[in-house]
């Protein structure tokens, strides 16, 4: 099976799963414990200094989602605001949230900010890879008094991103999405942001901004893989080239296939592409039995595959959204990945694609 | 928490463990704390004509940094007049054993019980001259 | 005995220092656990609400599968079974969410003085948003009066929380009695199990428990997981705490990490196999540990009811020697002076205050956890290291002087500071 759907999680690195063989309660005092409290302060060090931050800006939490619903509820800001393109957990996790809309690259657009607000806006979009203009993003937030959410789950590991030079306040990050473990996360909270209201409450660690025993080997993966995380940023050039190649075989045979969000500024790794005429579920078990993984949208829905939420915002017709898959490349992604899939890419549509009615 | 070398020293080795006869006029008793604050010292010193402290003994009930604060003041105070040994501040014990923050409290517990052993002595030694004048 | 005994091997026997005694803090990974969960950290990687490939398929199935162990150690159905980041999470949801839901219709909550920090932390900040609370006292012995628990309940009473095992004491509350008392005045009841799963029987339907709350890592298994038990019949609704993807039947948004529910599940597996065999290891483990203690040394005592309790926590007052000074002392042993969240405080604890134990006989408690991988050498060894140094800190302690010359302590007129 070859893996080509990075975006909803990547094997573990091996150097990340050495760094987790350590246990103990890092509250207690005796020496395991104290072991423990080095392990995950060293992590933290190691979190912070992938994203530009401070390591006490740090809070360890579950995972993304967990993060996102702190920085969305945590700040005190009355009024939020989140672009239509975002995750379901900024989404979901305050009802009165105000929509941001995005223009047909999936660029969120910001006249609706004019004042003190959260404004939460992801780095890169999961599904199309899509990075806003960050920079842009924070100097109208800071500039009208608010803080900047920047949910950085796909981003971070994929390209370089420092929140102190951006001016972002809040920033997400999961580590299964860059090579490290499932089931740990965190939010970054810069030093505009004051005292955060905790969602979990308990035992006061994390300086009572999120209660509960630190999953010191989780932490710790996290750790490593934020350091390792720096070879695949450094990698990106040629990630991004195999997945230009992707993109190019594809159109070159099929001109009527189409890359989404072609024409914006994207991750390296990622590439919506439709193929006319044939479903994306169809697509993806077809791909499956050839032995490709991939994606017809977020791996998050519960099972629910509905029309994609980022695709309709970007005003993709939703015909054409049916039939558009998610392709992402990571670190252990190779020319041979690529060729091979081109290869099934091409026998697939002339099985079943609008190639065959044409014929 | 992670205790200092000097702590531990003291701690492990404490200096000068141990009880001197509180009804000898030489000897002043200073018993400071309570059990329920989790720290209670006992310290004593026996003072020489020429108003000299010779020995000094200590026994707590504490944690470490309290155990040690006690042992360090005993070394301390040991050859000290007691108008020398009464200007100890507990700053000075706390900078010494390197006490976090939240250790501070034995070092001030350390110096109340050579003060409250001086003023234990120098009653004693009032007491036995007005005894002795009439 | 000195420091550098650690992490080496000891002369006499072959014994690995220090010995690890707080199995109620945190346990290691039972090593079965550990092989289980690793090929989901690599080969089998795959997001398991991935539904278009294998790899999210064969993760699926993983976490499914967990899911019956989990809930066949607690004689639950698997679907009522909500996997969470740990039992910290699972208390928060539980009375939160509980609440949340049906805070028009009632809005009391019972619990009690010693629960763990994170349900009367929940409870605290639910009383700021206008529920009302009752922290119920404890008998001298740490159990729940049931008759104070029934003059407690009103028909506004939404729920009532009460742990099944105690952290700091050991101590078992008589889960059935209650889950009863609260089923016929319809009140939901909650229990933190994080202490009681795979040490004492726990049946949600004979028992009449509502929700109760699963840690991974207090069971052999990983850190980072847990579980929430979520009756479905009769139905316990509430609002979800973490939002998003919608997943764990929309009551817990978030990716499931696959290897840590693969190892929650195993855990829960070796649990139910083996609960019966280490009972009865640790029963005689700690008979073993209490005896060579309190059998040599005057003026130890035993924290919480001796019968009414789980075998692994022995939580033992030492009259005159300082509870911390004596951590430092028997430092080869990794015991806790409380619970592991609040140790580094110097405040005794809340729970022993609770019971009644004086504050001074609360500054001498030293918690002993024993558990699946504690040998009796490792027993013995800790005795000789107790006995020793409490001998030696009684030395230095100048209330045990006085207590040796005859003195009431009680009588002396202590200067606080």
């Amino acid at each position: 099976m070859r893996n080509l759907d990075h975006n909803a999680g990547a094997p573990l690195k091996p150097a990340v799963a050495a760094a987790m063989a350590i246990g103990g309660n890092a509250s207690s005092v005796h020496g395991i414990g104290r072991a423990a409290r080095a392990a995950i302060e060293d992590a933290r060090e190691r979190v912070a200094a992938l994203v530009g931050a401070r390591a006490g800006d740090v809070v360890f939490t579950s995972g993304g989602t967990e993060a996102n619903n702190l920085a969305l509820r945590g700040t005190g800001m009355r009024r939020r605001l989140a672009s239509a393109i975002e995750h379901p957990s900024v989404l979901r996790a305050v009802p009165d949230l105000e929509i941001l809309p995005c223009d047909e690259d999936g660029i969120v657009r910001l006249e609706a900010v004019d004042g003190p607000a959260l404004v939460s806006v992801m780095a890169a979009n999961n599904e199309v890879g899509t990075v806003q203009p960050i920079r842009d993003i924070a100097a109208t937030v800071r500039a009208h008094g608010g803080l900047y959410h920047c949910d950085a789950v796909q981003m971070a590991g994929r390209l370089p991103i420092d929140m102190g030079e951006l001016g972002i306040d809040l920033l997400t990050l999961s580590a299964h999405k860059l090579g490290g473990p499932q089931g740990v996360g965190a939010l970054v909270a810069g030093p505009r942001v004051g005292d955060l209201a905790p969602e979990m409450r308990g035992g006061g660690q994390e300086r009572g901004r999120r209660a509960g025993t630190e999953p010191v080997a989780l932490i710790a993966g996290f750790g490593i893989a934020a350091t390792l995380a720096r070879h695949e940023i450094d990698d990106r050039a040629r990630i991004a080239a195999l997945r230009d190649r992707l993109e190019a075989a594809i159109t070159d045979m099929a001109p009527a296939a189409r890359v989404l969000g072609r024409d914006a500024p994207r991750l390296p790794n990622t590439t919506c592409v439709t193929m006319p005429g044939v479903a994306a579920e169809t697509q993806v078990i077809a791909f499956d039995l050839a032995g490709f993984a991939i994606s017809s949208g977020a791996a998050c829905s519960s099972g629910k595959v509905g029309p994609s939420h980022v695709l309709a915002a970007m005003g993709v017709d939703p015909c054409e959204a049916a039939t558009a898959v998610r392709i992402s490349l990571g670190w252990d992604t190779t020319e041979d990945d690529i060729g091979a899939f081109t290869a099934a890419w091409a026998s697939l549509y002339a099985r079943l694609g609008h190639a065959r009615a044409a014929a | 928490m992670a205790y200092n070398d000097k702590v531990l020293d003291h701690y492990e080795n404490p200096r000068n463990v141990g009880t001197m006869d509180k009804s000898d006029p030489s000897v002043g008793t200073g018993l400071v704390g309570a059990p329920a604050c989790g720290d209670v010292m006992k310290l004593q010193i026996k003072v020489n004509a020429q108003g000299v402290i010779e020995d000094a003994r200590f026994k707590t009930f504490g944690c470490g940094s309290a155990i040690a604060s006690s042992s360090l003041v005993t070394e301390w105070v040991k050859g000290k007049t007691l108008d020398e040994a009464e200007t100890m501040k507990n700053t000075q014990i706390a900078q010494h054993l390197a006490l976090p923050p939240v250790k501070i409290h034995c070092s001030v517990l350390a110096e109340d019980a050579i003060k409250a052993a001086i003023a234990d002595y120098r009653a004693k030694a009032a007491l036995d001259t007005t005894k002795k004048a009439s | 005995m000195s420091g550098n005994g650690t992490n080496g091997e000891t002369a006499q026997r072959n014994i690995r220092l220090p010995i690890y005694m707080d199995y109620q803090a945190t346990t290691p990974c039972d090593p079965r656990v550990v092989q289980a969960m690793l090929p989901y950290f690599t080969e089998k990687f795959g997001n398991p609400h991935s539904r278009s490939h294998s790899f999210g398929w064969e993760a699926e199935q993983a976490v499914e599968t967990a899911r019956g162990q989990i809930a066949s150690l607690i004689g639950a159905n698997e679907k009522d079974v909500i996997i969470t980041s740990g039992a910290t999470e699972s208390n928060n949801l539980a009375l939160k969410g509980v609440a949340a839901f049906y805070r028009d219709r009632k809005d009391h909550i019972i619990t009690v003085k010693t629960e763990h920090k994170c349900v009367l932390d929940t409870a605290r900040h639910l009383e700021q948003e206008g529920m009302r609370v009752t922290y119920l006292p404890v008998k001298p012995n740490g159990l729940v009066d049931l008759e104070e628990l029934k003059a407690a309940m009103t028909e506004r009473t939404l729920i009532v929380s009460i742990m099944a095992v105690n952290n700091e004491i050991g101590v078992i509350q008589p889960i059935a009695e209650i889950g009863q008392i609260c089923r016929e005045r319809g009140a939901f009841f909650h229990t933190d199990a994080a202490q009681a799963v795979g040490k004492i029987p726990l049946d949600v339907e004979a028992m009449k428990i509502d929700l109760m709350s699963i840690s991974g890592h207090k069971i052999y298994g990983p850190k980072g997981i847990g579980a929430l038990y979520v009756r479905r019949k009769p139905r316990v609704r509430l609002k979800a705490m973490i939002d998003g993807g919608g997943q764990e039947r929309g009551m817990r948004s978030g990716t499931l990490p696959t290897p840590l529910c693969v190892g929650l599940g195993e855990a829960c597996r070796i649990a139910a196999a083996e609960m019966v065999t280490d009972n009865e290891r640790l029963r005689r483990l700690s008979k073993r540990l209490y005896d060579g203690i309190v059998g040599a040394i005057p003026d130890v005592f035993l924290n919480g009811d001796p019968d009414q309790r789980i075998p692994g926590n022995l939580n033992l007052s030492f009259a005159y020697v300082e509870g911390e000074s004596l951590l430092m002392a028997i430092k080869d042993i990794a015991v806790s002076s409380g619970s592991a969240c609040t140790s580094a405080s110097l405040e005794p604890s809340y729970v022993l205050r609770a019971l009644g134990v004086e504050e001074e006989m609360a500054h001498t408690s030293i918690r002993f956890g024993i558990g699946r991988f504690t040998t009796e050498s490792e027993v013995d060894f800790a005795i000789e290291t107790v006995l020793k140094h409490v001998g030696r800190l009684r030395e230095m302690s100048p209330l045990w002087e006085m207590v040796q010359e005859g003195v009431d302590l009680k009588s002396i007129q202590w200067a606080g500071h």
